[in-house]
């Protein structure tokens, strides 16, 4: 028999169990649509397990069963004798079900009795009718089809599956039928449901000794509540072992040691072995659905090709037995309702065989599963139509409500839009059943549809009671749990200058932020989360400490602490009901040391970070630009002028100031102000801006050495990053271009143009000026970033040229023997920048030493092999300013030398 | 002593824990008292209602630890100043009731009983099932439900 088969059996058992108990609460309470759905929705399972597992005395039965259960749901009025009639008629599946599980096959014989007796009652009309149903006449039974349905492609083969179990020889004990009960009193049904699940167990057990026994499962199931227990004990165990070794450290005696470690031992194995006995890998869920699927691929004649990844995705065993089904329930809908008809899909343009994607990744301390199919996607319309006719909601309300929602009503109950009620699915229940597993272990479940394209459904598990790995931090004299799946990594701050290449916070309006790999990630600090509020308070410090860089869904973000401890798995404990509304934590757990830590829940610091930023577009853009990579410029956006919006690189400031105007001072007809024990020239960012007399003026800071300069501007608003593409070219020098960044018109402006503003020297090298300037040829295919890094170069002292390309680089190098070093661009259309120095490399001379410092968006372990190679002197980020200058300083040396 | 009496006539009478803080006796009944135990290593939780103190590990298990001072609208007690805990149970969770100190169990029947005076706080009203009247001093009853039914009432009124 092989696992499929047995677990179904015991699946089977235990949901007719349930039905017997269920059906004689709802004969006594027939309003109840609850214990209802419930009994729908279990022969539901049975028959369409049956169904796949190709056992067609079963599915026969329990449809027709169904048929008739599914009338009392369009209100037939409940009688005794048709509740007789039903559980008669589970009584025969477990008769069925024990000589499955003796003999590994379907007994042969004919259930026709009942289905007609089932099939009658629920085709009368007038309920004093059903009255007189319950006797199910074996006289009266005429040869009708065993199963009755719709015409569908799999039907014939099911036929054929009878025919073959018919004439395939039988086990001995040939089951007969047993009358229904006659009378229809409730004690009798109760006594019917007592001994109901008796005929399973004798079978069972006679078959173990008779002929061909299968033998049973090496499993037990044991229920979650007593793994749970295990749990806590072992908790216990561990804390007590902790004690003992912390006493042993203070006595020398070393009697004890040894035993002591044993125990130590045992206690971690077995520590590690209960964990072990809740995880499981979902891939156990997702055993059975390629058969699944492949049968309702025959039984449908469509081609249906399922893909699964993430199939080794652990997850808690509670919320995996709690999914499984709804899993199947989901898969077997898109096979059914989702993916078109082959022919259909042919006419679509699509592949003839439809796609079923099954995925599973942790993500942000929640498990997501996603089931896509490429079918035909959801009708909105017809939802939307089919939501007013079965009132689910006012008219007028289901008119106003979006797509979203409108798709959500597919998990409602006795929804269905399917056209024909096949075996397979279209009675309404399934996605209701879902979504009502899901929420139960407190998921959620999405729909993104598109008509013609297909359907997405993602469902999105908590962790609760999941073990994970998580980050032990502190922050105040309090120690957290952060999960480390949202962790991407750990960068130390400290103060900016302590100490040489250390990373350090920067505050643009208090706000504090980190340069990461020439990125801004906004900070927040775990005290300030702690406090409800993902801003910095005045005075906070946050200048030292490690910043925890999170990701949660496509939003980044850094969580400043004091201290980072060590990597624990952790057993996720739920919140107490009185403390589950704070958003912030998604558990609590015990560490080894037996305290209780609180585990951060990455998605309510995201959710508290967001509400904070200005707009859910800033999380979008940013995370886009992960993947998006290079040629993105992360820009200083303030207003400067007459209301407009300026942008400037960030990478050429130095620093954000806000300045009190009462400490402008005029010299010579020019403002300056004292800055850092120096004089620092202020310029105005635009001809009409007027510096403030009082109350604070904001300033960019920009410097260079010892020099700096103030660019006076109104209001600094924001930092932006985006792929910049500069749509006119002003004719005004102050000024690159114009860009659109975040939906406004906003002008790229010159620092070229002002610097020399500041400084009338700026541009001309000063400190170099003794020395001949060595000429340097900075190649980038961006307009933008030659008008950018020109000025800085000039004012590192360089004199500088330009190329637009590759080619034309190499032009400017053969032509002009001047050149002393190369700053090209690696990533270029046509010809790279590793093209172009493997040319310089090939043509010999001067060339093949020439010093070349390269920039790159990105800075890969095969970027750096390969600049290795070509003996690139150095790779920079394409936005570290510093760093190019401090390159260029490196090789500056020797360089000169040469040139002199 | 009214315990004493009481104990002839077991049917009528009920197990008190009692529990001080500050000056006041207060009484739970016993087949609520899951616990006793001094509190240690308490770990706080941020932005939790007020009258949570924490959270802390009893024996494996992460219990919520209530501030009985809190819950009554009292000041908290003096910093280091002796504290004891009574495990209850509610909804298979377990709370820490945070108070004072914890004295002896008394056998107590209903002749001494007395409803809830009705010039008492309400917030005290709320939380008591009643008094009883002992040699020289009074015991206040606590509802235990009520005592652990403060933070889905907040919950609410913030959601409305």
């Amino acid at each position: 028999m092989d696992d499929l088969l047995r677990e179904f059996l015991v699946e089977s058992a235990e949901h007719l169990d349930t039905v017997d108990a269920e059906l004689v609460r709802f004969e006594q309470d027939p309003n109840n649509q609850q214990i209802l759905r419930n009994i729908f929705r279990l022969v539901h399972t049975i028959k369409g397990t049956c169904g796949f597992l190709g056992l067609p005395r079963l599915e026969a039965l329990a449809h027709a069963a169904e048929t008739l259960m599914g009338r009392f749901r369009d209100g037939y009025p409940v009688s005794g004798a048709s509740v007789t009639l039903i559980l008669a008629t589970l009584d025969r599946l477990k008769a069925i079900l024990g000589d499955l599980e003796a003999t590994g096959a379907e007994p042969a014989g004919s259930d026709d009795d009942l289905i007609g007796a089932l099939e009658k009652m629920a085709s009368d009309d007038a309920p004093a009718a059903a009255a007189h149903a319950p006797a199910p006449a074996p006289a009266a039974i005429v040869l009708p089809p065993p199963v009755e349905r719709e015409l569908k492609p799999g039907e014939v083969s099911l036929d054929d599956l009878e025919r073959a179990f018919m004439e395939a020889p039988g086990p001995d004990d040939f089951f007969v039928p047993e009358p229904a009960p006659q009378v229809a009193e409730e004690p009798a049904f109760e006594m019917q449901a007592e001994e109901a699940p008796e005929p399973v167990a004798p079978r069972a057990a006679a078959a173990e000794g008779g002929e061909g026994p299968i033998a049973k499962v090496q499993t037990i199931r044991v229920n979650v509540d007593t793994i749970e227990h295990l749990m806590t004990m072992v908790s216990e165990l561990v804390l007590t072992r902790n004690q003992l070794l912390e006493i042993a450290r203070r006595h020398e005696d070393s009697g004890y040691k040894v035993p002591l470690q044993r125990l130590s031992h045992v206690t971690a194995e077995l520590q590690e072995g209960v964990m072990k006995t809740r995880m499981q890998p979902i891939g156990n869920a997702w055993q059975k659905l390629p058969r699944v699927v492949r049968d309702l691929s025959a039984e449908l004649g469509k081609g249906i090709e399922l893909v699964m990844s993430g199939a080794e995705t652990e997850l808690d065993r509670q919320v995996l037995d709690v999914i499984k089904d709804p899993l199947t329930h989901m898969v077997r809908n898109s096979a059914d309702h989702g993916i078109e008809a082959t022919n259909e899909r042919i006419k679509a343009g699509k592949p003839a065989r439809g796609t079923i994607r099954l995925s599973a990744y942790h993500e942000g301390g929640t498990i997501t599963i996603e089931i896509a199919d490429d079918g035909k996607g959801l009708d909105l319309a017809a939802i939307r139509k089919k939501a007013v006719e079965r009132n689910f909601a006012p008219a007028a309300e289901i008119e106003k409500m979006t797509d979203a929602q409108v798709a959500k009503f597919i998990f409602h109950a006795g929804f269905s839009t399917a056209k024909a009620v096949t075996s397979v699915s279209g009675r309404g229940v399934g996605m209701d059943v879902v979504k009502t597993n899901i929420e139960t272990i407190g998921g959620v479940v999405d729909i993104a549809t598109e008509l013609g394209k297909g359907t997405t459904f993602t469902i999105k598990i908590p962790l609760t009671l999941a073990i994970v790995s998580a980050l032990i931090v502190k922050a105040g004299a309090q120690r957290y749990a952060v999960p480390q799946i949202a962790v991407l990594e750990l960068v130390r701050v400290d103060a900016k200058g302590a100490k040489e290449g250390a990373n350090a916070i920067e505050r643009i309006n208090g706000a504090p932020v980190l340069r990461l790999r020439e990125r801004l990630l906004p900070i927040v600090t775990l005290q300030g989360l702690m406090r409800g509020q993902a801003t910095v308070e005045e005075g906070e410090v946050v200048e030292s400490g490690f910043v925890v860089v999170a990701q949660v869904g496509r939003q980044r973000f850094g969580v400043l602490v004091d201290e980072v401890f060590h990597t624990e798995e952790i057993v996720v404990k739920p919140m107490s009901s009185k403390l589950r509304h704070i958003p912030l934590f998604a558990g609590n757990t015990i560490l080894g040391d037996g305290a209780v830590v609180l585990i951060v829940d990455p998605n309510g610091v995201a959710k508290l970070v967001g509400q904070s930023a200005q707009s859910g577009a800033v999380a979008e853009s940013e995370a886009e630009e992960v993947e998006a990579g290079d040629a993105k410029a992360t820009l200083l956006v303030f207003k400067g002028g007459a209301g407009g919006f300026k942008a400037v690189p960030l990478s050429l400031v130095t620093r954000l100031e806000e300045i009190d105007a009462a400490k402008i001072e005029w010299l010579g007809g020019r403002p300056l102000i004292q800055y850092r024990g120096r004089l620092m020239p202020l310029v105005p960012a635009d001809p009409s801006i007027a510096l403030r007399t009082e109350g604070s003026q904001a300033l960019v800071v920009f410097s260079d050495g010892d020099r700096a300069m103030g660019l006076v501007v109104d209001e600094i608003v924001d930092i932006v990053e985006e792929r910049l593409d500069i749509e006119i070219s002003a004719d005004r020098s102050d000024l690159i271009g114009s860009a659109v960044l975040r939906g406004r018109a906003t002008d790229i402006i010159n620092i070229a143009h002002f610097l020399p503003l500041a400084y009338d020297d700026w541009a001309r090298g000063p400190r170099k000026a003794a020395v001949k300037a060595p000429s340097l040829l900075l190649v980038d295919d961006s307009a933008f970033f030659r008008d950018m890094l020109t000025p800085v170069l000039k004012a590192a002292g360089y004199s500088v040229s330009t190329a637009s390309s590759a080619d034309e680089a190499l032009k400017a190098l053969l032509s002009n023997p001047g050149i002393d070093l190369v700053v090209s661009d690696l990533d270029m259309p046509g010809r790279s920048g590793f093209d172009l120095v493997g040319a310089m490399r090939k043509a010999g001379g001067r060339l093949a030493e020439m010093p070349v410092v390269a920039l790159t968006g990105t800075v890969g372990p095969e970027a750096i092999e390969q600049a290795r190679k070509l003996a690139i002197s150095d790779l920079v980020a394409k936005f570290d300013r510093s760093g190019l200058l401090a390159a260029l300083a490196e090789i500056g040396e020797p360089g000169l030398a040469r040139a002199a | 002593m009214q315990a004493a009496n009481a104990n002839a006539a077991p049917a009528d009478t009920t197990d008190y824990v009692t529990v001080f803080v500050g000056e006041t006796m207060f009484g739970l009944t016993i087949d609520r008292v899951h616990d006793v135990f001094v509190p240690a290593g308490i770990t706080p939780v941020p932005l939790a209602p007020r009258e949570i103190v924490g959270l802390l590990n009893l024996r494996g298990r992460v219990v919520t630890a209530l501030c009985l001072r809190r819950r009554l609208s009292l000041p908290d007690r003096a910093s280091g100043a002796a504290q004891m805990a009574i495990g209850l149970e509610q909804a298979g969770e377990t709370f820490a009731l945070i108070v004072d100190g914890v004295g002896e169990v008394l056998k107590l029947g209903a002749e001494t009983h007395e409803p809830v005076p009705i010039n008492l706080d309400p917030r005290w009203r709320d939380l008591s099932l009643g008094v009883h009247r002992l040699d020289g001093r009074l015991l206040v009853i606590l509802d235990v439900d009520a005592l652990l039914a403060f933070g889905d009432a907040q919950r609410d009124a913030k959601v409305a």
